[in-house]
């Protein structure tokens, strides 16, 4: 046992030590070992097999889910609808934060209680915000088709329309990740040390330059990161797609995640297999968000 | 800011004064700007309050009123017939309760031993441990379900059983956010603090949490605010893992009332507003906490 630079006096003591801290871990390692690492290998198991009539894995069938999957023209929509809603919803999200957040920090009063006000969507869980927003959505009695009437545009089946309900859904979740958003990069903006703005202030920079030239490059961390972050809760979005589509019309919203939900739980469905073949597509996309994001983090993102 | 600034009488024509003026200006817009976005933003969560009072006629009207022309005790107190809303309440608290204590526990020991104690290849295993933070919980939500039946934990259609329960806390027991957030709190102690310790031949589980813990109270408390947000918020699990109304938590138990109730829609606001009270209340006053929790992940 090799204890570094320390005096190697008393080696037992260390063995115990190190006994000690295995046994702190122990706790996690155990609800890790059994709700992640064997899950995941069942998953791969499950991916490679038939299902039976109550889901239970049947016979083996290799890659057969698989290359089922990629032949249907079915998982390409699924693919195109996720790849929609996460830009539907990263960008607006990110963007919006953005500017609220710049504008904030502009030295006006009342920044604190505007941020406050910014923030109060995050009080919000998914399945709060999606009834709220079906109340607003309703084609017949709701808000949304209210103020167009006023306006005297004809009325809009916000969650039924196969063109409108992606981007009703988008716009729920956009409303919904706003407070996190704007929290995370005021947070960002405050730890820029205040000499600096302060020497920014004293050549002149105000409004827009000091945005573009200071706080810009100094908050490209929380940006990235939120970019990142919003990407991969984007790409396991079920709870709006639940409760306002149930990924229609016509699967029009059926994203990855709620597709997954679909094989497996949904309308007495209970294709296991199917289902955890998709799931697979799903942890790869993820891994491979949290790849990028660990590569640059790594390598640069300040200035 | 300052009045003087604004009044054009007492200008004296130096560039100062009209830069003032000019940021000024710059400054109505920003406001206009922010209070024009601040509409849409807080609309949801007005009429998630409002709309929980309004009579019935104000929000079946076409189109729908957004001040309402009266007071509707009659849907809060509603809520609580068309659905067990205090059941799955308490069903919430307990769920949540459970996840936010035992994730807290789990995370202050692991935190510890990542931080402060010898440990052979630390370095990987606190690598493998992180990993687990890059699997989506939708990956992997089927063959968890598929276990949680198989150990008999989906029983019965009545109300809230401890088998019930320990399906929905189970698979949330330990989680390596809570975990690296106190990591790098107790990495901020200085290492005299353990030598003063030891000397006073304190061990490591009384080093832990008679000293350890109480100092890094602050961090603690912003992990279990965020752990405590996320379990309360949780849908797809809960939605899988309960049977029965009495089994349901808050969460799932708005969107049945929402099927449910497709006429009263007082009814199903006024459900919203009850169960996004407590969260609410969390970002009102406990924001620094909130904010403490996700600049750990955002600034690393």
């Amino acid at each position: 046992m090799t204890t570094g630079g320390t005096v190697p006096r008393a080696p037992a003591r260390h063995t115990g030590e190190h006994l000690m801290a295995y046994l702190f871990l122990v706790p996690s390692a155990l609800v890790f070992g059994a709700f992640v690492v064997w899950p995941l290998g069942d998953s791969v198991y499950l991916s490679m097999h038939g299902s039976d009539l109550f889901g239970g894995a049947s016979v083996f069938v290799g890659l057969q889910n698989y290359t089922d999957m990629f032949t249907s023209g079915e998982f390409g929509h699924v693919l195109l609808n996720t790849l929609l809603f996460v830009l539907l919803t990263v960008l607006p999200g990110v963007l919006g934060a953005l500017v609220v957040v710049l504008l904030l920090e502009s030295q006006i009063r009342g920044a604190r209680v505007l941020r406050t006000a910014f923030a109060l969507p995050f009080a919000f869980s998914v399945a709060t915000a999606s009834v709220i927003f079906s109340v607003i959505y309703n084609y017949q009695i709701g808000l949304a088709n209210g103020i167009l009437g006023f306006l005297g545009v004809d009325k809009v089946g916000w969650t039924t329309d196969p063109h409108m309900a992606m981007v009703s859904l988008a716009l729920t979740t956009v409303w919904m990740n706003l407070g996190y958003n704007v929290l995370v990069l005021s947070a960002g903006v405050g730890a820029i040390p205040g000499e600096v703005m302060e020497a920014a202030r004293l050549d002149g920079a105000t409004g827009v330059a000091l945005a573009r030239r200071i706080i810009l490059p100094l908050v490209s961390p929380q940006i990235f990161f939120l970019v990142v972050v919003t990407t991969i809760q984007s790409l396991q979005s079920f709870g709006q797609i639940h409760i306002l589509t149930r990924g229609g019309p016509d699967g029009a919203t059926t994203t990855l995640v709620y597709s997954i939900y679909k094989k497996a739980f949904a309308f007495g469905s209970s294709d296991f297999g199917a289902a955890s073949a998709q799931a697979m597509v799903l942890l790869l996309i993820v891994l491979a968000c949290t790849g990028i994001q660990f590569g640059v983090l790594q390598r640069r993102v300040h200035y | 800011m300052t009045t003087t600034a604004t009044r054009p009488s007492t200008v004296d024509s130096t560039g100062r004064t009209r830069r003032r003026r000019r940021v000024s200006a710059g400054r109505i817009v920003v406001y206009v700007v922010l209070v024009l976005a601040l509409i849409p933003v807080l609309f949801p969560v007005y009429y998630a309050f409002v709309g929980s009072v309004m009579p019935g006629g104000d929000l079946a009207s076409s189109p729908p009123k957004v001040f309402p022309t009266g007071f509707a005790w009659r849907n809060l107190t509603g809520v609580f017939d068309s659905i067990p809303l205090a059941t799955q309440y308490l069903n919430s608290v307990l769920q949540a309760g459970v996840i936010t204590v035992a994730q807290l526990v789990t995370s202050i020991f692991a935190a510890y031993a990542f931080a402060w104690m010898r440990l052979a290849g630390k370095r990987f295993l606190f690598a493998a441990f992180m990993a687990t933070l890059m699997v989506p919980a939708e990956s992997i939500i089927i063959p968890n379900y598929l276990h949680i039946a198989d150990w008999g934990l989906l029983t019965g259609t009545g109300g809230m059983t401890p088998g019930v329960l320990l399906g929905l806390v189970l698979p949330f027991l330990a989680n390596m956010f809570g975990t690296f957030l106190l990591r790098q709190a107790f990495l901020q102690f200085p290492g005299e603090l353990r030598d003063a310790a030891v000397m006073d031949g304190c061990g490591h589980l009384r080093f832990l949490w008679r000293i350890l813990v109480p100092l890094a109270r602050p961090s603690i408390a912003a992990a279990g605010v965020y752990i405590f947000l996320t379990a309360w918020n949780q849908y797809f699990w809960p939605l899988l893992v309960t049977r029965s109304p009495g089994q349901q938590t808050l969460q799932i138990g708005i969107t049945q009332l929402r099927n449910a109730e497709v006429g009263d829609l007082g009814l199903v606001i006024a459900g919203v507003a009850l169960s996004v009270i407590p969260t609410l209340l969390i970002v009102l006053f406990g924001q620094r906490y909130i904010v403490r929790g996700l600049t750990a992940g955002a600034v690393r």
